[in-house]
């Protein structure tokens, strides 16, 4: 069975058909191409493939392409401006060794924003909740935890830019 | 410690040269590499632990539409895996683990090839077991491997230096305990996989994530020979790697599976793990059974040391059966101690096999040294910091397995964890402290004939490098270190080296990642090989300037005269002068750095590392006696590191070493039910969360190695070797109780509670049966 499904993606505006087994991380990888989102185990344990819908992070290996329709979708390549110029929270995991082996990076870096964009100025506590459900076999997650805190202290008007739109 | 010179970029919080590839998604793992045409391939594992093949059935699975290639044991030539060549990546004729390989099946998507392996029909004959490595060795045992004879693996682990007999008669105190160590695996985020490739000409392109490309190479060029193609090239091509830890340094039947595939297929085939496989179907660390006694005098000067350990092998063998000359180390050189007896045995049983894993051994072994060390500073009135301090190894130093001790920060490391813990601040209830140290290698370690790694660096036209290196990043920042370590010599900034470490078409060669030997190793070559640039930049700037060559640096991307600054040349315009006329010349060298360490001998004495890195951690936290949980409230890590080339990666190194270790010592265990994994995902195998991340401070010594490049020591693997025994010892010292077997769960650690009190586990008193309150 097959849906088309109208969404925006990362500021454009898209319309697809999908299959109704395809999850939205199937649709992501395999049908539009875009690998940023990872796989890292496929049961939402993990959260690699964290993007965000509708201001909320969810797990796109547990989220029914179909369920996209009418519905705005951000995902890792949306955060960079098209000049290539990083997204704060890019700029400060690079900066503050919040990257490793990188497998987990996309998907910390939704959480991380989808955080700030509902809590600009998060506690401690609050950004181990965010995170909680992305799983880092590297850092340790110190310096995670300190990429965040350097993008709020970097002021909100930054850290609240939204995905960019393709001038059409 | 510490030198006064000034360096451009060694020495800073350098970002990671792939950080923002990896930061925007663009980072390409084995996951989002795909070829045209290329297929998909599927391995079906056993479903015994132990059982004849009675037979196969591919049928049904070849006729399914989309089928390319099904293969069993029966139809693969003679190949065979893992150090003693015991593990074919199909079986035939038997199964002795349910990770064993039975079949594997290619096809145009991977949802057939899924449904293909569950078509294939295979008949058992069930065989006794054995999963427990006591039993095993036992004469009646059932055998693992019929030819073997024996489920004791002929391995020569046994090392006896001094008089441990004598020793053990005249000390003034003497503590013996028993200490086991469970399965624990990698969890590498990104799972295992692999693309085979053949051209027209049988030439193997191979896509994997290794640790090892050059060793890989060979074992995939045996696998060619055995498919009756020898001579044939084989290029193996590192995607980025989403985590290692140790679990790529042997080659994996899902290499060999997609090879295999990829030659019957004439296609492209990649083989892909899910989560469960990665569970299943890697290797774990070693599981160990450990005996120790240990005496000191009446000062508390360590007389001797003497270890009895069982592992279990599992039903093959890799690495994991190598992981007792690492463990020999702690043994015979963590702390000054002049009489050594240590003995392994590896017995085959059905379990899974084990590999290397992020500290080889040392964990285990360091985990019973350092509880022991507690144990006997007890027994002989002497403070726990104080029985370390009078035993810490020293600079000059010959230990008594013959390493040589260079720089020693191990007395500053206790110091600093002292300081920094600050240890004398009064404890509340359940509350204690912990403190544990740890020796490893630091300056390479030569396990293999040669410990070499190559580089080469190649300038453009513009001041840019590029540095072919034989190094492997898996994250851990190698490339960066390397560019730092270059852009230094050269008077460049970081940002205009480019490191390519991703294919053995191209790259030189290395022994692989291993052995925290990445940074003292490949960045010794990149110096060499930089080295040789410079004095040739020099050189020619010399020429060009008219300024004697002892007059010239390099900085800046210039090339500048010290004694009168507005002189100056940029290296670019150099470097187009260099090139661009006659008699010309090529601005490339190599070098290759094979540090002078030694092999172990029959008796294995030698000075197995260049130098040798030192760490002491020291743990504060809390025991809740009603539910055995315990609570991290502050941690030290201070590590001897020679020098800091890059502050930020090394801090990750110790952050992420440090929560391993935490989970080594807390959370983690691969639960094996008669040989089957019963906890293969991440809701049941409990990696720590970013909810569980401990308050810690890295504390970086600097000894200046005079050997290391700019003076570093290897900082991969220390960050969790003494993690457990820190947490074990602070759990006593909280509590009163000594946990013995890892991991030290709130059920285990409630159990030791129950038994000080003399209850039984349901609280009840057995004299006067009655309850009693925790």
């Amino acid at each position: 069975m097959s849906t088309e499904i109208k969404f925006n993606l990362n500021g454009n505006d898209i319309q697809v058909t999908v299959k109704d087994h395809w999850t939205l991380l199937y649709l992501l990888r395999e049908v539009m191409g875009l690998t940023g989102t990872k796989e890292g185990c496929g049961s939402g344990e993990c959260g690699a493939c964290t993007v965000i819908v509708d201001g909320q992070a969810v797990n796109s290996c547990l989220y029914l392409a179909v369920e996209l329709n009418g519905r705005c979708l951000i995902t890792i390549e949306g955060l960079a401006g098209p000049d290539g110029t990083l997204h704060t929270l890019q700029q400060k995991f690079v900066e503050h060794g919040g990257i490793q082996c990188g497998f987990c990076s996309p998907g910390m870096i939704m959480s991380s924003k989808a955080l700030l964009d509902e809590n600009p100025t998060p506690t401690l506590d609050d950004i181990k909740h965010a995170l909680a459900g992305n799983l880092c076999r590297c850092t340790g997650y110190t310096q995670i935890f300190e990429s965040i805190q350097a993008a709020i202290d970097t002021g909100t008007e930054d850290v609240e830019v939204v995905a960019w739109k393709n001038e059409t | 410690m510490g030198t006064k010179q000034k360096y451009s970029t060694v020495g800073k919080r350098v970002p990671k040269l792939d950080a923002i590839d990896k930061a925007t998604g663009r980072a390409q793992y084995i996951q989002d590499v795909k070829l045209p045409g290329m297929l998909y391939g599927k391995i079906l594992y056993s479903k015994y632990p132990h059982a004849r093949i009675v037979n196969i059935d591919t049928s049904k699975a070849e006729k399914l539409s989309g089928v390319r290639v099904v293969l069993t044991g029966e139809d693969i030539p003679n190949i065979r895996m893992g150090v003693y060549k015991d593990n074919p990546p199909l079986k035939a004729g038997k199964v002795r683990s349910y990770r064993d390989e039975v079949a594997a099946v290619a096809a145009t998507e991977p949802e057939i090839a899924k449904k293909a392996i569950d078509l294939i029909e295979v008949t058992y004959e069930a065989l006794p077991s054995v999963f427990d490595p006591i039993t095993a060795m036992q004469p009646d045992a059932p055998l693992v491997h019929e030819n073997h004879k024996t489920n004791i693996l002929k391995m020569p682990w046994k090392l006896h230096y001094g008089d441990v007999e004598t020793a053990r008669k005249e000390a003034a105190h003497v503590v013996e305990k028993q200490f086991t160590t469970t399965w624990v695996t990698h969890c590498c985020l990104g799972t295992s996989g692999a693309i085979a490739d053949f051209d027209n000409n049988n030439n193997l392109t191979i896509h994997t994530n290794t640790q090892i490309p050059s060793l890989a190479q060979k074992d995939f060029q045996e696998t060619l020979k055995a498919l009756g193609i020898p001579d044939k090239r084989v290029r193996v091509i590192k995607p980025v790697i989403g985590g290692g830890f140790g679990s790529k340094l042997d080659t994996y039947a899902y290499e060999h599976v997609a090879i295999l595939l990829a030659w019957h297929a004439r296609r492209a085939v990649k083989v892909l793990f899910d989560r469960e496989e990665e569970f299943v179907a890697t290797s774990t660390r070693q599981p160990t059974i450990i005996d120790i006694a240990m005496g000191c005098d009446t000062e508390g000067r360590l007389m001797f040391r003497d270890i009895n350990m069982v592992l279990d092998n599992g039903a093959y063998t890799s690495w994991g059966v190598t992981t007792p000359s690492v463990m020999m180390m702690p043994i015979t050189s963590l702390y000054r101690v002049p009489n050594v007896r240590y003995q392994a045995k590896c017995v085959y049983t059905n379990n899974t096999y084990a590999q290397a894993m992020r500290g080889y051994g040392n964990p285990q072994a360091t985990f019973a040294i350092e509880s022991a060390m507690d144990i006997l500073a007890e027994a002989a009135g002497i403070d726990r910091l104080e029985i370390r301090r009078i035993n810490s190894n020293q600079p000059g130093d010959e230990t008594p397995q013959g390493f040589k001790i260079t720089t020693c920060g191990l007395p500053e490391c206790i110091n600093a964890v002292e300081k920094v813990l600050d240890i004398e601040k009064p404890k509340t209830k359940g509350e204690g402290i912990g403190i544990a140290s740890l020796i490893h290698v630091g300056g390479g370690a030569r396990i293999y004939k040669s410990d070499g790694c190559g580089a080469i660096i190649k300038l453009d036209d513009f001041g840019k490098a590029d540095v072919f290196t034989g190094a492997s990043d898996m994250g851990q920042g190698a490339d960066t270190v390397i560019a730092q370590i270059v852009a230094e010599q050269l008077g460049l900034e970081v940002e205009d080296i480019h490191v390519i470490h991703q294919d053995t078409d191209i790259c030189p060669w290395d022994v692989g990642a291993h052995a925290s030997r990445t940074t003292f190793v490949a960045g010794n070559a990149a110096l060499g090989a930089a080295k040789k640039i410079r004095s040739r930049i020099l050189e020619l700037g010399a020429e060009l300037m008219g300024i004697t060559q002892t007059k010239l640096d390099l900085r800046n991307r210039h090339v500048v005269a010290q004694d009168e600054p507005e002189k100056t040349m940029p290296i670019g315009k150099l470097l187009r002068k260099a090139h661009f006329s006659h008699g010309g010349t090529m601005m490339m060298a190599d070098f290759f750095y094979d540090p002078a360490n030694e092999n172990m001998g029959r008796d294995f004495r030698g000075n197995l590392s260049m130098t040798y890195a030192f760490g002491t951690h020291g743990v504060r936290l809390k025991v809740d006696e009603e539910t055995g949980k315990v609570e991290i409230l502050d941690y030290v890590a201070a590590h001897d590191v020679g020098r800091a080339i890059n502050p930020m990666l090394l801090d990750g190194q110790v952050h992420g070493g440090v929560m391993m270790g935490v989970g080594y010592a807390l959370t983690e265990q691969v639960i094996l039910e008669k040989g089957r994994n019963m906890n293969p995902d991440f809701r049941d195998y409990k990696i720590l969360t970013a909810k569980d991340a401990i308050p810690l401070t890295p504390v970086v010594i600097e000894t200046i190695d005079p050997d290391g490049p700019y003076g570093a020591k290897g900082i991969g693997e220390p960050g969790c070797v003494p993690t457990a025994p820190a947490i074990a010892n602070a759990i006593y010292d909280a509590i009163g109780v000594r946990i013995l077997d890892l991991p030290i769960t709130p059920e285990r650690v409630l159990a030791e509670i129950k038994k000080k009190k003399g209850v039984d586990s349901c609280g009840i008193d057995p004299l006067t049966e009655k309850e009693q309150p925790c």
